[in-house]
């Protein structure tokens, strides 16, 4: 094999030959010589054939579609199909006019249902993040204070609910929380009406009174909260158990041997190291949270205002494109943007 | 150190709320009586209901469809994706590009569903193309944003890479293709198999973008079930449910037993 050809790589030709020497069968064809040549005729180099499909792809299928939507927001609802008017308009004498209506937008701001709604997610997403941690939190504290062997099969128990389908998991609390559900059938069983009489009557002096069973808990809010913590449940553990793994186990013996209770430990050591899978973890709950629309629509109530519900419902229901479309773009600059600036500060922080 | 009894019983607790909801969807998949939540007696009639159901089954065949093609293109954009962001040095519109892979990640469905939605309109107003929605525009729409997971789960399992393999490829004169084919492509393999099946099981899950991009007579399994179940529980849902859930679990379970019964290779640092 000449010194050339070597330097060159390892062409088809020399391969294929010393294989014949060595009584061995001619190899495959691969494509990438082929491919390389081809690309390379066209006038792409090898990096532009990475770069160029998925970039073409995403500005067609993400941002094109983002700039539409801004187009859509900005023109006015009609009756037809598709139900908004052309933005641009091209008169017989071929003058191009261009109408921006702000309608849409002052529309948002004058009914309050929309700033309810943003609220009202807001503070469902965050009520169900503080509930998930809560939950979230032992968890991933046992899971990584548990042996090796154990420790597989629980993370393995943690996510195997992720793997099956979201929507049927939603479902199955339909059943639970429904008036005489699953929950009611087994608190009446247990006797715990008996348990809310008593307390009533030691409650009645202060006014306090718990509503007898069945419980009302499907079509609330608190049917959300739980559809939510149930949902994310895996994504809030699964970072706080990589960051709780790592906790040196020697700093906790420290806390103890100079004299601090378990829940000073918790306090001073654990909870501070932990931060990073806290915030992780919640993250990764209030974001998908905020913009949810199958667990406020399956249990939740009427009156529970999300913004996700809102923007479906002026689509599919009152057929209104642009006040849709207004909706999506307040809540790209209401909520989207300021998490990604979020994630990029974190980000940088973190590769610091 | 002393172990509290607090935190194994929350724990347990945990537990049981993960899977009290599962556990008893299944048992009532086998009752009797048409109430999901009152016990009848045991009968397996629902799966039967099921089966015999064409609307179920083509909407099932439809997702597999969509998904298998979804994950698949998903894992070739996405691969090239992570390539070109945690490989290549400096191009123009690598910030775009890791931003507009990054987006779908934080953006909520219905925006996304909309926006599609909103650009297929437009592309058949003045294109043509796609004639009508359907198949087609579902499977666009999951390949986007599935590419963004495959992305994240690819470069990550990029950055961890030993380099010193492809810069050895390199110097003995392998091409950068054949680098990758050769060497790049079968360590990565196992993050590449579970961005293939993560992206298949979230195309499979997904109801909002596939409402929003389908057309008529193209219902995916979830939009079906969400139908069925704005109408209130219905036991066949359930029997479906435990079928979906039998065949996850079974999957991983094996997965898991593979794994734990392989002894743990660590590369070299």
């Amino acid at each position: 094999m000449g010194e050339l050809e070597r330097r060159r790589g390892f062409g088809a030709d020399v391969v294929t030959a010393e294989l014949a020497t060595a009584g061995l069968p001619r190899p495959v064809w691969r494509p990438w010589g082929f491919l390389r040549e081809r690309l390379t005729m066209m006038g792409i180099g090898g990096r532009w054939a990475v770069i160029l499909p998925p970039l073409l792809w995403l500005l067609i299928f993400f941002l094109i579609p983002l700039i539409v939507v801004i187009k859509i927001a900005f023109s006015e609802s009609v009756v037809g199909q598709p139900p908004y008017m052309p933005l641009l308009t091209i008169s017989p004498e071929g003058d191009v006019q261009m109408t921006l209506h702000l309608s849409n937008f002052i529309f948002l701001t004058q009914d309050h249902l929309y700033l309810d709604a943003y609220l009202s997610s807001l503070k469902i997403a965050a009520i169900s993040t503080i509930l998930a941690l809560l939950v979230g939190y032992p968890m991933a504290y046992f899971i990584a204070r548990s042996g090796d062997r154990a420790r597989n099969i629980l993370l393995m128990l943690v996510i195997l609910p992720f793997w099956s389908s979201f929507l049927l998991r939603v479902y199955a609390w339909i059943g639970f929380l429904k008036n005489n559900g699953v929950i009611d059938n087994t608190l009446e069983a247990l006797g715990v009406q008996h348990l809310i009489d008593a307390l009533n009557a030691a409650l009645a002096p202060l006014g306090w009174a718990i509503p007898p069973l069945p419980w009302a808990m499907l079509y609330t809010d608190f049917g959300v909260y739980i559809g939510i913590v149930y949902t994310y449940l895996p994504f809030m553990i699964l970072p706080l158990y990589t960051n709780l793994v790592k906790l040196d186990g020697a700093l906790l013996e420290a806390s103890a041997d100079l004299g601090a209770k378990p829940f000073r430990t918790f306090l001073s050591v654990t909870l501070p190291l932990s931060m990073p899978g806290v915030i992780a973890g919640s993250m990764l709950v209030f974001i998908p949270a905020i913009g949810e629309y199958v667990i406020p629509q399956l249990l939740g109530g009427p009156s529970t205002l999300m913004i996700g519900r809102v923007l479906w419902d002026e689509f599919f229901t009152n057929r209104d494109w642009p006040t849709a479309s207004a909706v999506a773009i307040a809540m790209l600059v209401v909520v989207v943007v300021p998490l990604m600036i979020l994630q990029r500060a974190q980000n940088a922080v973190v590769e610091r | 150190m002393k172990r509290g009894l607090f935190i194994p019983i929350v724990a347990t607790l945990g537990f049981i709320f993960l899977y009290a909801p599962i556990i008893s969807l299944v048992v009532f998949s086998f009752n009797e009586s048409k109430l999901v939540t009152v016990w009848g007696g045991f009968s397996t009639k629902w799966y039967g209901e099921l089966f015999a159901n064409p609307q179920v089954l083509d909407a099932g065949l439809l997702s597999l469809r969509v998904a298998a093609a979804s994950a698949t293109i998903a894992l070739i954009l996405g691969t090239l994706c992570a390539v070109a962001l945690s490989r290549f040095r400096r191009f123009r519109g690598k910030t775009l590009l890791g931003g507009m892979v990054s987006a779908p990640l934080v953006m909520p469905d219905v925006i996304t569903g909309l926006s599609l939605l909103l650009l297929f309109v437009a592309m058949e107003e003045v294109f043509g193309w796609p004639a009508g929605r359907g198949e087609l525009t579902i499977i666009i729409a999951h390949s986007t944003f599935c590419m963004a997971y495959v992305t994240v789960v690819v470069a990550s399992r990029l950055s961890d890479l030993d380099q010193s393999l492809e810069e050895a490829a390199q110097d003995l004169g392998a091409i950068p293709a054949r680098v990758f084919f050769d060497i790049t492509l079968p360590i990565i393999a196992p993050a590449l198999i579970s961005s293939w099946l993560l992206s298949f099981t979230l195309s499979l899950d997904d109801l909002v973008i596939a409402s929003f991009v389908s057309g008529p007579g193209s219902s995916t399994l979830p939009m079906v079930i969400f139908s069925k179940i704005k109408l209130g529980v219905s036991p066949d849902v359930n029997a479906l449910a435990s079928l979906i859930i039998g065949v996850v679990a079974l999957g991983v379970i094996i997965a898991t037993i593979i794994q734990l019964r392989r002894p743990t290779k660590k590369a070299p640092a």
